[in-house]
């Protein structure tokens, strides 16, 4: 039995939901029952970044991996792994190709691939400890500039590092806090964005969750560049252990002298105060996320005036998102050149992405900017679910657009994907296989878009609407021929035309769907066919008289009663398509293959 | 003042310093359609029809709130502007109720205006509509949230102008609405009914009541007078139709006032044919009011009055004047007590 081990077991909002929770409160309790608690220690920690495989648990110092544990394998977990030392084989990872189970992180592709810059304390650290967060260089960022650099070297070292704003945008950081430093003002803010609502992206929750006091300390670095006094973390509600543990954070971090007045004998003062949106998508608008902390309607506003000269309450503010904020103590620790070695010419640093989907290993994943989507969806991702064909990759949620396979070998950086229809945006990754329809995928983010307009501008207000109803009608099998230079026309001026980014890039599902995928308009639009066999008004199932060997399972098994027929009168078995909701259940029945659908 | 060149539609023209590149090709006679802008109010750019094209400049900038700068080119009426408008309006129009016949606004419409101009017909984007109650809770402003094309005007008349924020958005999206808080109707609101709301509506969701059939924008004429309910001064238009007043709306030219009213003078009109208006002078002879002309009544008055004075000194009469009054009236009182009847005993309802 190895000395001094750890077990950290993931606390993430995912791997909690599946019951890692009583997981970590059994193992305290058999550890100790057994008297191992001199030697091995539980730790609870933030997202360990595998979700499909979760819970999960990492054995320390070996870096052993267990997967979908639940509470029942505690036992087996304490005798076999700790006690004797040999793995508990049911519960390691298989790996996809050899089909052999993998115990060490370090030869699972998931993460061994992976570069972890900003994730380097999530999974492995206890984020309600600040003393684990200090034991790993935490707040030596801090320390260093106040103690070595003055604000102007510390702008200029984030402006020598190349990072660009991880929001989406990708506006270069140390160029935006100059804005803002430039402005006088008896009082300035900055501002975290925590607003994280983009379908199936979770970093900014789970860096929030499972290191808080990276971003604290990321903020404090820029409010000492910058020139401000005071902070807000804009935190979704909908994120409860984010900001539980982002204040625990806050009262450690004063506790400890970091946040405060006088922080660490500088004279430098900082306060953080924590602010919990109402559940608006568009108030990760930085211009509607002040009016949502000044207490108005969450909406945003012309610019300029840009934040950086008036923004919240009138003062000039600073907004970046977590990922920015995070990767900040980790530039000042380590230097810019350092930072500067990862990624691409214009593209700096790494990126965290949520891989979700028909992917194998769905997760938080971080790369140098500049890897492929082949190696993220591929190696990292271990390809699609269920043997499937690759069909298309949505990048940047609902603003950004759907690649398909011959763009897996570009390499993802802001221009590149932004030159291909694309995003960066905040990062998520929703892989496509060939089950997937095109024109039902840009119904569904444009029914996100359409719901969460804030209907201040005309062009998305009522365009993101009119623009869903068309898709609607063309997976109905209803398009008109027409509706495509319609659906055109609306995108490109409600891309123009619209007030914020939210109407700016509503349109993209639609754009890049149009221009890579225009084949599947067309085939629902002119032959009411959907290729991907997912628009379910336009299937029709069909039963092969001369395969069906009339045993009724198909019948017994049909919902609506819609297929009849008799073998004693021998009366073929025939589909009501009036009746027939295209459930599809009759041809997973048929043993003999005698039900076919198109 | 610093002036700036710049070249709208290929012509040169200079501004001063700070001036918007909508009023820069306003003050060119260079037309833009506006829903969302009035000079008073702060430009939300919410409605974008105003949308140009500018040179350098990503997509298609709203004019109202873009400041013009040196050496700039814009241009405003080239197919690609045109036809960001046109879908902008086609998108209004499928969303708004086509009842123009009957709508007290018809004639004085933006929107109609605008989708003339355009050759808009609302058929393309034909789907989901609005089907709002309408707000028909009290006498003097008649709301149908249907025919909003929430430019938010109102929202900002009342909160900047009239410094009430009773009227914000609710709702999201497609769905967005404007009203009192919790959706209440107006009259269970804190709503003065100053009707600033009702003076800046580009189409017909918020109307006055009082005029609704009573006759269309051009056989209405405007006469602008001065308000009699107070002191203040405030200018509006009558509207004036075979020989009657129908209605008063805000003269924006209106030295004093601007647009901005309130309840009394924009919907108190009704009480100039109202039959308890007192039309003459009434003396009460043995306990009842009977008409008289104006020279018996002021002889009895007079009479009176120096019969008090003469009787129980000047200080026992005492005058009250109104606000109704105008300046110069109220000013002759207070002279007629001072010097005529010598006492210092007068007074006014609006002094606080």
């Amino acid at each position: 039995m190895a000395e001094n081990q750890r077990i950290l077991v993931c606390a993430g909002t995912g791997c909690a939901s599946s019951g890692a929770l009583p997981i970590i409160d059994i193992l305290k309790e058999e550890i100790k029952r057994q008297g191992l608690e001199e030697t091995v220690k539980v730790v609870g920690t933030g997202c360990q970044g595998f979700c499909e495989k979760g819970p999960t648990l990492v054995i320390e110092p070996q870096h052993i991996l267990y997967t979908r544990v639940t509470k029942e394998d505690v036992q087996e977990i304490i005798s076999q792994e700790l006690i004797k030392g040999e793995r508990v084989e049911r519960l390691l990872l298989i790996d996809q190709t050899t089909q052999k189970p993998v115990s060490l992180m370090s030869d699972i592709n998931f993460f061994s691939k992976q570069h972890r810059i900003v994730l380097h304390n999530c999974g492995v650290i206890d984020p309600q400890k600040i003393t684990d967060y200090t034991e790993r260089d935490g707040y030596k960022g801090i320390q260093k500039a106040l103690k070595e650099m003055s604000p102007e070297e510390v702008m200029e070292e984030v402006k020598k590092s190349g990072l660009r704003g991880r929001g989406g945008a990708g506006f270069p950081t140390g160029l935006k806090w100059g804005f803002c430093r430039q402005t006088p003002s008896d009082k300035k803010y900055i501002i975290c964005n925590a607003d994280e609502g983009d379908p199936g992206a979770f970093m900014d929750r789970s860096v929030l969750e499972g290191d808080p006091h990276s971003v604290i300390e990321g903020m404090l670095i820029g409010a000492y560049a910058i020139g401000a006094d005071e902070g807000y973390v804009y935190c979704r509600a909908e994120y409860p252990l984010a900001i539980k543990h982002l204040e625990i954070a806050i009262k450690q971090a004063e506790e400890a002298g970091y946040l405060g007045d006088n922080i660490l004998g500088s004279g430098f003062s900082f306060r953080l105060n924590v602010f919990a949106g109402a559940g608006a998508f568009v108030c990760g608008e930085e211009t509607a996320l002040m009016a949502s902390i000044e207490g108005k309607r969450g909406m945003p506003r012309v610019r300029p005036p840009f934040p950086a000269v008036s923004g919240l309450w009138g003062k000039p503010t600073n907004i970046n998102n977590v990922e920015t904020w995070s990767n900040i103590p980790h530039i000042l620790r380590n230097g810019a050149e350092w930072y500067t070695q990862f990624g691409t010419e214009k593209s700096k640093g790494t990126k965290i992405f949520a891989l979700t989907g028909k992917v194998n290993n769905t997760g938080l994943v971080e790369v140098p900017m500049g890897t492929t989507l082949r190696e993220i969806i591929f190696d990292i991702g271990d390809g699609i679910q269920g043997g499937k064909k690759f069909k298309a990759v949505q990048i940047g949620g609902p603003s950004g657009g759907c690649l398909p396979e011959d763009m897996l070998d570009l390499a993802v950086d802001y221009d590149t994907l932004t030159q291909a229809g694309a995003m960066v945006g905040s990062g998520g990754l929703v892989i496509m296989d060939e089950t997937t329809c095109m024109v039902d995928i840009a119904r569904y983010f444009l029914n996100f878009s359409k719901k969460e307009s804030c209907g201040k501008c005309t062009p998305c207000r009522e365009g993101t609407t009119r623009m869903y109803e068309i898709l609607d009608r063309i997976t109905k099998g209803e398009g008109k021929e027409e509706d495509l230079d319609t659906l055109e026309n609306l995108a490109y001026t409600i891309k123009e035309t619209s007030l914020c980014g939210l109407g700016q890039f509503a349109p993209s599902p639609i754009l890049a769907t149009l221009k890579y995928f225009r084949h599947e308009y067309e085939a629902h639009i002119h032959d009411h066919k959907c290729p991907a066999h997912n628009c379910t008004a336009l299937l029709s199932y069909t039963i092969d008289t001369e395969k069906c060997k009339m045993c009724s399972l198909c019948a017994k098994n049909c919902p609506t009663n819609c297929i009849s027929g008799d073998k004693k009168t021998n009366t073929p078995y025939v589909i009501d398509e009036d009746k027939c909701i295209k459930c599809g259940t009759c041809m997973e029945k048929c043993k003999f293959g005698a039900i076919s659908r198109a | 003042m610093e002036w700036l060149t710049l070249t709208i539609d290929g012509r040169e023209v200079s501004v001063p310093k700070g001036t918007t590149v909508l009023d820069a090709c306003r003050m060119n006679n260079i037309p833009i359609p506006t829903l969302c802008h009035a000079p008073e109010l702060t430009s939300a750019g919410a409605c974008r029809l105003c949308v140009v094209q500018i040179e350098g400049m990503r997509n298609l900038p709203p004019s109202c709130v873009t400041q013009a700068a040196q050496g700039m080119k814009v241009e405003t009426q080239n197919p690609k502007v045109r036809q960001a408008r046109k879908t902008i309006l086609e998108l209004l129009v499928a969303n708004h109720p086509l009842d123009c016949m009957t709508c007290q606004k018809m004639g004085d419409c933006s929107l109609a205006e605008y989708a003339y101009d355009y050759g808009v017909t609302g058929e393309i984007y034909q789907g989901e509509k609005r089907c709002l109650p309408i707000d028909d809770s009290n006498p003097f402003i008649l709301r149908d949230p249907n025919k909003c094309i929430l430019c938010g005007k109102c929202i900002k008349a009342c909160t900047e102008i009239q410094g009430k924020s009773i009227l914000d958005f609710s709702f999201r999206g497609f769905d967005t609405q404007v009203g009192p808080a919790f959706n209440l109707p107006y009259k269970e609101s804190d709503c003065d009914f100053c009707g600033s709301c009702v003076s800046v509506c580009p189409v017909g969701a918020l109307t006055e009541k009082q005029m609704v059939g009573k006759g269309r924008p051009w056989e209405v004429s405007k006469v602008q007078t001065t308000c009699p309910f107070c002191g203040v001064g405030c200018n509006f238009d009558l509207n004036v139709k075979d020989g009657k007043v129908i209605g008063v709306t805000s003269n924006p030219e209106a030295p004093v006032n601007g647009k901005a009213l309130c309840v009394k003078g924009r919907f108190g009109m009704d009480m100039i044919y109202s039959d308890n208006r007192v039309t003459t002078p009434l003396i009460r002879k043995n306990g009842e009011l009977v008409p008289a002309d104006w020279d018996e009544a002021l002889d009895l008055v007079a009479s009176k009055l120096g019969e008090i004075k003469k009787t129980y000194g000047p200080n026992s009469i005492a005058a009250l004047s109104s606000a109704h009054c105008t300046n110069e009236e109220n000013y002759l009182m207070q002279k007629f007590m001072r010097a005529v009847i010598g006492t210092n005993n007068i007074d006014h309802c609006a002094r606080t």
